[in-house]
């Protein structure tokens, strides 16, 4: 028997009860659409958090100073002054290494303009808005000369330009650090808040020799990004540092740190992993409900149409027509019904996305195993209903009444 | 004339085991019935004629004994050989006529030959399914739902459903059972016609009138054969409807 003709046939019994067939859908419905819904919020809100961390550039390598050690007192990263500008040069040194910044941070007031403002001034090299991939508005970035000259050049960000420089355009213009006067020469593009929470435009950005000899007096950086040339240089550079920099400080234990943005990038994922896996225990503890409320109706349509069963079989129908036939209308049910929950939780998404001006990704692979697992329910559902109806006894089915 | 017969039962036997005691419902019965008869089977409730019948129409087998339709030795066929044979070679119907409800009247006629085991094109099923109801003088009522015809309207569809796919054997259970007098003799009718076509027709009842239309009755009591001849006097459909009319014009004339 052709499964076009079965599909009819289904359809017709399920359109004769359509309150009843909405019913029996509404558990896979619900299941399924809470899943899509929730997936597509959730991976939402975990792409923008892997935007965020790939913001920060996804082949960069940073090595914090630290994991300091004195007598019995132990601290972790950034309790140490251990770093210093020349272990950064030698690091450029390196094979696949594409650009270094060593860097200094410090909150100064700054003023400009009759305004003041308290931000993080950092010291940088020029290859900073390359590594955090960071584009420059207006203006340019310092140059190395600027570096080697201890020149008075800054970014700024642009929360400090809205600050200082309400209406100007602040590139030529000057900001004083501690006193000293700073020549703007150029400003970042916006960045946004990143993984914590953090104004990242709140900034100015100086030539790390200027900001370790006439902002601060240091002879130590906080840390040193690296960029790597690619993804699949990252565990190597990572390595070769490790190595280097255990060499350079002579020091059996390792009195720094090497981290890179891709475990940042895997902790996150492994979150929203773990997210997912508990979705899909709601969306099994579902679709197995919808599947309970399936079988349920299948047996009362079996019994209901016992007599039709017994026609059809007079007719010449095999025991497999029949089982095949209710199989597929137990199918069509829950297909239906899982096709109506993926509408349903794609759109409750993208409501909740508007309203709410949450990112949204509707999650195509959730969607075909939806799709799939609820078909599969209504095949492991139906089986049993449709079995017992292939059962019947031609004889007694016809006299059924 | 030498033909084969259509059905031919040697020794049938049939016994149920319920419980204790077993019941022989058909204690060995032998009949032989050729191409184009028009047979009645007879006999009152627990004569055995039921059980009989399921196993010429292929829905039961036999306890003992051989039956051979068309040919076919229908008596050691498994569950699917047997749904064939009822698909190919027997035409059921039925007292409640037993249609599909919600469908009409053409996809009833249509449905056997869902199950044919070569497939029927869509086109090919609904030419063959308006001829069949062509013959049973329906072809006007093929989009009707049964609810929307008549019992003998129906029972037509049925019998139009029976001849779809050309069986060799029309089997008909208490056609005329659900029935007023005009309407069974109209029924009577359609079956005189296609026995006339070269049709073979076994047909269960126990009303002596009905069995009147056919041309061999076959009685059965205590599951075996006790008479088994040609009618006598036998009844046309078309004089028996005009006697019917007759009386009814008397009626009126007589109010």
């Amino acid at each position: 028997m052709r499964i076009l003709a079965s599909l009819k046939i289904a359809g017709r019994a399920l359109r004769r009860n359509k309150m009843r067939s909405l019913l029996t859908m509404l558990g896979i419905i619900i299941g399924v659409g809470a899943v899509i819904g929730s997936v597509s919020l959730t991976s939402g809100a975990t792409k923008q958090v892997e935007d965020q961390v790939s913001s920060l550039g996804e082949s960069v390598i940073t090595v914090f100073s630290g994991n300091f050690t004195s007598g019995a007192m132990r601290g972790g990263w950034g309790s140490a002054p251990t770093l210093t500008v020349a272990d950064a040069l030698a690091i450029t040194g390196l094979k696949n290494v594409v650009a270094v910044t060593p860097e200094v941070r410090d909150r100064e007031q700054v003023l400009a303009n009759g305004l003041n403002w308290n931000t993080q001034v950092m010291g940088e090299s020029p290859d900073y808005p390359q590594i955090r991939n960071w584009g420059i508005a207006s203006g340019a970035m310092f140059s190395d000369q600027d570096v080697r000259s201890l020149a008075k050049s800054a970014v700024i960000g642009k929360t400090v330009a809205d600050q200082l420089f309400p209406n100007e355009n602040p590139v030529g213009q000057t900001i004083r650090i501690r006193n000293l006067p700073f020549l703007i020469v150029g400003v970042l593009a916006p960045k946004g808040f990143n993984l914590f929470g953090q104004d990242q435009d709140d900034t100015v950005v100086v030539p790390y020799t200027s900001h370790m000899h006439r902002i601060t007096t240091r002879t130590f950086v906080n840390d040193i990004l690296v960029e790597a040339a690619n993804d699949k240089a990252i565990d190597s550079v990572q390595k070769e540092i490790t190595d280097l920099l255990l060499a350079r400080h002579r020091s059996k234990e390792q009195d720094f740190t090497v981290r890179n943005q891709l475990e940042l990038m895997q902790a996150v994922t492994a979150t929203s992993r773990a997210m997912s896996f508990l979705l899909a225990g709601v969306a099994a503890v579902s679709l197995v409900v919808g599947g309970i409320g399936i079988m349920n109706i299948m047996l009362v349509s079996v019994t209901e149409r016992t007599r039709e069963i017994g026609i059809r079989m007079a007719v010449g129908a095999r025991a497999a027509d029949i089982l095949v036939q209710f199989l597929i209308e137990a199918v069509t049910l829950s297909a239906i019904g899982g096709s109506i929950g993926i509408i349903g939780g794609v759109g409750f998404s993208k409501i909740v996305a508007y309203l709410k001006d949450m990112p949204t990704v509707t999650p195509f692979i959730w969607i075909g195993i939806a799709f799939i697992s609820s078909a599969v329910i209504g095949i492991i559902s139906g089986f049993y209903p449709a079995w017992k109806a292939s059962k019947l006894d031609p004889i007694d089915a016809l006299r059924y009444e | 004339m030498q033909t084969n017969p259509v059905i031919k039962l040697a020794d049938i036997r049939k016994v149920y085991h319920t419980g204790e005691v077993d019941v022989h419902a058909v204690r060995g019965i032998s009949l032989e019935v050729f191409p184009g008869e028009f047979v009645a089977l007879m006999g009152a409730s627990g004569s055995g004629k039921s059980t009989l019948m399921n196993m010429i129409g292929a829905l039961d087998r036999p306890t003992d004994g051989h039956y051979w339709l068309d040919g076919i030795d229908v008596s050691t066929l498994d569950g699917d050989a047997l749904a064939d044979v009822r698909n190919e070679k027997i035409g059921f119907v039925f007292q409640g006529f037993n249609l599909l409800s919600r469908t009409s009247a053409l996809e009833n006629v249509e449905m056997p030959m869902l199950y044919n085991r070569r497939r029927v094109q869509s086109h090919e099923q609904r030419e063959r399914g308006l001829r069949a109801l062509g013959l049973v003088g329906l072809g006007e009522r093929a989009d009707h739902h049964p609810n929307q015809l008549s019992g003998g309207q129906q029972q037509r569809v049925a019998i139009a459903r029976a001849l779809v796919n050309q069986p060799s054997l029309l089997l008909a259970d208490e056609p005329t059972g659900n029935l007023d007098s005009q309407t069974s003799i109209e029924i009577m009718g359609v079956f005189q016609k296609l026995s006339g076509q070269g049709i073979t027709i076994v047909m269960v009842t126990h009303e002596l009138d009905v069995a009147r239309f056919t041309r061999r009755m076959v009685v059965l009591r205590d599951g075996k054969i006790v008479t088994d001849e040609p009618v006598q006097n036998r009844s046309s459909a078309e004089q028996e409807l005009q006697k019917l009319h007759a009386a009814q014009q008397a009626v009126k004339l007589a109010l």
